[in-house]
């Protein structure tokens, strides 16, 4: 359901959509959402994006964290403060995703 | 440490010779093994280690020494653990060993474990190392651990060993964690464990030591087991277990039947006690008040000079 960036296939997917749209700069595609993790929580709690968008994951916390999708589907590296992940969402549906350090920290992607 | 197994024969331990002397202070938590009248005891008060030791086995716990970790304003992860250490290489009399339960590091860094080594290396003592989660954070998910400290182990880590008539038990509950859960021992571990504890006698002291508390101390923030009632109902026959843990990096402990349950300090940094804060995180607090919540200070913090509360509360 997710492919995490940098993905080739996905670059050249985003690159044949700017061709393709003729959108000069900031195509819909690279449209980038931010989780702020802050205080062992996700904010927002919920995000919705739309198919295609990306999702990146901002460690603003004095504790590293893990980004874990409840499915399995994606796992990113430890992530200390001011590192971040960015996962992609090609499928539509409702995400859980935790911290696999710290479980109860938890948060949903929607894609439409 | 691995399967190492020693011959307690005439040791002369017998189920009233539990685990019943317990002090908290700079560098851990010093258990000792003997019979009679439990004392509390400093960590540096000569006379009084040195007629503990007479009674039978010490042994260190250390926990969450979170090398790596860089957040607290004067002093970093490695600094307090090096204190720490300094500690035990002090001490008046010699432990028989140490236990770390977990956290060794705070990022999996191969930098972080071999920092973490050299440190606890100068005590010379042999060390049984469980994981913390944050132990098993490198990209191959606990293989930089397994590849120091996975020697003579199961699994992620499990195993157990013989000690001065004591038989010890290292348990992994950080891994497969599920989202909104809590700590996780598996079936694959919990059925090792029957097998481990089959057609031992009920008289044998048991030590059960893992990173996060096998039992819920606060749900709320992770700090329990989910699965945890598993192995302690295979715990119960035996007259004496004590059940080691860290992860919360405070002393919180109970007594329950048989089984007493005890957390120790960090030796990195503190946590709030459970409820006080709105999150679990990290305590950044001025370097003066630091180590008296890493339990660098000598505490005297005790069960009392009497016998281990005993309290008829069923696991059901």
């Amino acid at each position: 359901m997710c492919a995490i960036r940098p993905s080739p296939v996905l670059t050249a997917l985003a690159a044949a959509f700017v061709i393709f749209l003729s959108e000069p700069i900031g195509p819909a595609l690279a449209k980038e959402m931010r989780v702020t993790i802050s205080n062992f929580t996700f904010e927002p709690q919920t995000t919705t994006i739309a198919r295609g968008e990306t999702v990146r994951f901002v460690n603003s916390d004095d504790m590293v964290h893990t980004i874990v999708a409840a499915d399995g589907s994606f796992r990113s590296d430890a992530l200390d403060t001011g590192d971040s992940f960015a996962a992609t969402f090609t499928k539509p549906g409702s995400f859980t995703y935790f911290c696999g350090l710290h479980p109860f920290m938890k948060g949903t992607i929607v894609v439409k | 440490m691995g399967k190492e197994r020693e011959n307690s024969a005439g040791s002369g331990l017998t189920r009233r010779h539990a685990l019943e002397c317990m002090v908290w202070a700079g560098t851990g938590v010093l258990w000792t093994v003997s019979g009679g009248i439990p004392k509390s005891l400093s960590l540096l008060d000569a006379a009084e280690a040195a007629e503990a030791s007479q009674g039978g086995m010490t042994f260190l716990q250390i926990s969450d020494s979170h090398v790596g970790f860089d957040k607290e304003k004067e002093v970093t992860a490695v600094d307090t653990l090096t204190e720490a250490i300094g500690k035990v290489r002090a001490l008046p009399v010699k432990p028989t060993f140490m236990i770390h339960t977990g956290d060794i590091t705070h990022l999996s860094k191969d930098g972080e474990f071999d920092d973490a080594a050299r440190i606890i290396g100068t005590t010379r003592l042999d060390v049984a190392y469980v994981p913390g989660e944050h132990d098993l954070i490198d990209p191959g998910q606990g293989k930089a651990y397994l590849a120091r400290h996975g020697k003579g182990t199961l699994g992620a880590g499990w195993h157990s060993f013989d000690r001065g008539g004591v038989h010890f038990i290292g348990l992994v509950n950080v891994v497969d964690l599920k989202a909104g859960g809590l700590g996780n021992l598996g079936a694959e571990q919990l059925a090792w464990l029957k097998n481990d504890l089959e057609g031992r006698s009920a008289s044998t002291p048991i030590v059960v030591f893992a990173h996060i508390p096998l039992w819920a101390v606060y749900p709320k923030w992770g700090w329990g087991t989910d699965d945890a009632a598993q192995a302690l109902m295979l715990l119960k026959r035996f007259g004496s277990v004590t059940v080691l843990n860290g992860h919360i990096h405070q002393i919180v402990q109970k007594v329950e039947g048989n089984m007493t349950f005890h957390t120790a300090r960090s030796t990195a940094f503190p946590q709030p006690r459970p409820g006080t804060a709105e999150k679990p995180g990290p305590m950044i607090v001025p370097a003066d008040q630091l180590r008296s919540m890493l339990g660098l200070t000598s505490v005297d913090f005790t069960i009392g000079k009497e016998r281990l509360a005993v309290t008829d509360t069923t696991l059901a």
